[in-house]
């Protein structure tokens, strides 16, 4: 009540916050971060469209790169393992998110998957989000970079229509490129589209099927692999402000 | 449909300025939503009336405050605008965003004791 004059009145507060809404989910994803930079381990939060080849790019990957490097992978997936089990099949150490009705993974999804993972060693970490062009883009996981795939088929001025999820991209995949003989496909009308959305733009052309362009690719995630980390950091991976069970 | 799971974290975090402040009822929340920020403002405004029921939020009023999106050369500064390749013309170096991926809890209008 108002205690100036006593007229009856609630006094009503401004209370100045100036956070981002996502606070939480920020804070959570920086836990995230520092429990894959502890353990040596390049998180890639790839993106696209349900159908755009993510889990079949993550196959070809794995058939070229499987011998040299350790791969884990977490997928997120509404309702179904099936991608978790194609992965696994492949070579690539997963396990499913199931995530019911969500649109797309968020970071405490993603610490939790960490805690039930099976294997700390992996040298890079594949968080395939959900089939989806809009959702995911603006949760972050704790990524060191964040890949959207771009089938083909899809068409040129998908960028253009989807401009957050690519912005956010530090690497656009074009997929399923050994179909571009079938199709009246410009892939200078693509490149355009990018570079109007994503400001560092660039584009890796791969073919899960053909295996095109799956040693650039694997060129690029090379660059980005942290150094190898003390033994004494993997030991003691991260502060926690929660229990782990 | 991520604008549920938005305003979801929006009423958590009201209620634990209201626990801080001792406020009671809040009367209305003031948020900034950029252009660029995959936010889409009719749908949180539809989540937020659906949601605010029964919470601290009940009855309180959301304003928006839209930022349009604006992109500007790093070095020289220059302007590029929304739509074009993302370069500066004269220096040739990548845009960056100035504004426009805002999903921010500005301020809260609440009934309180004291502050």
């Amino acid at each position: 009540m108002c205690e100036t004059c006593g007229c009856g009145d609630p006094e009503i507060v401004p209370i100045e916050v100036q956070e981002r809404i996502l606070s939480d989910n920020d804070a959570q994803a920086g836990h995230n971060r520092s429990h894959f930079e502890a353990l040596g381990m390049l998180a890639i939060n790839l993106m696209g469209s349900p159908g755009s080849g993510k889990t079949a790019v993550l196959e070809a990957t794995a058939k070229v790169a499987g011998e040299h490097l350790k791969l884990g992978a977490v997928s997120g997936d509404l309702a179904t393992d099936r991608d978790a089990d194609r992965l696994n099949a492949s070579g690539i150490v997963s396990a499913t998110i199931t995530t019911g009705s969500a649109c797309h993974l968020d970071a405490r999804l993603v610490h939790r998957a960490l805690h039930d993972f099976p294997s700390d060693d992996r040298d890079i970490f594949f968080i395939e989000n959900v089939g989806n062009l809009v959702c995911p883009a603006i949760y972050d996981l704790g990524q060191a970079a964040n890949v959207v795939a771009l089938s083909v088929t899809e068409g040129e001025d998908k960028p253009l229509k989807y401009p957050v999820m690519f912005q956010k991209a530090d690497l656009v995949l074009l997929t399923k490129v050994d179909l571009i003989p079938h199709l009246d496909f410009d892939l200078a009308a693509v490149e355009d589209a990018v570079a109007r959305v994503m400001p560092e733009a660039h584009m890796l052309k791969v073919s899960a099927k053909t295996g095109e362009g799956i040693d650039a690719w694997l060129q690029w995630l090379e660059r980005l692999r942290p150094a190898p980390v003390e033994q004494s950091a993997a030991e003691h991976p991260h502060e926690h402000h929660h229990e782990h069970h | 449909m991520h604008e549920y799971s938005i305003v979801a974290s929006l009423i958590d975090r009201v209620q634990q300025e209201a626990d801080a402040h001792g406020g009671s009822r809040v009367y209305r929340l003031h948020v900034k939503i950029g252009e660029l920020s995959g936010v889409e403002v009719e749908l949180l405004k539809t989540a937020f009336d659906t949601f605010r029921e029964r919470t601290i939020c009940d009855g309180a009023e959301l304003a928006i405050d839209m930022v349009a999106a604006a992109w500007a050369c790093p070095s020289c500064k220059r302007a590029v605008a929304r739509g074009a390749i993302l370069r500066c013309d004269d220096c040739g170096r990548p845009a960056r965003m100035l504004q426009g991926d805002e999903i921010i809890l500005q301020r809260i209008e609440m009934e309180a004791p004291h502050v």
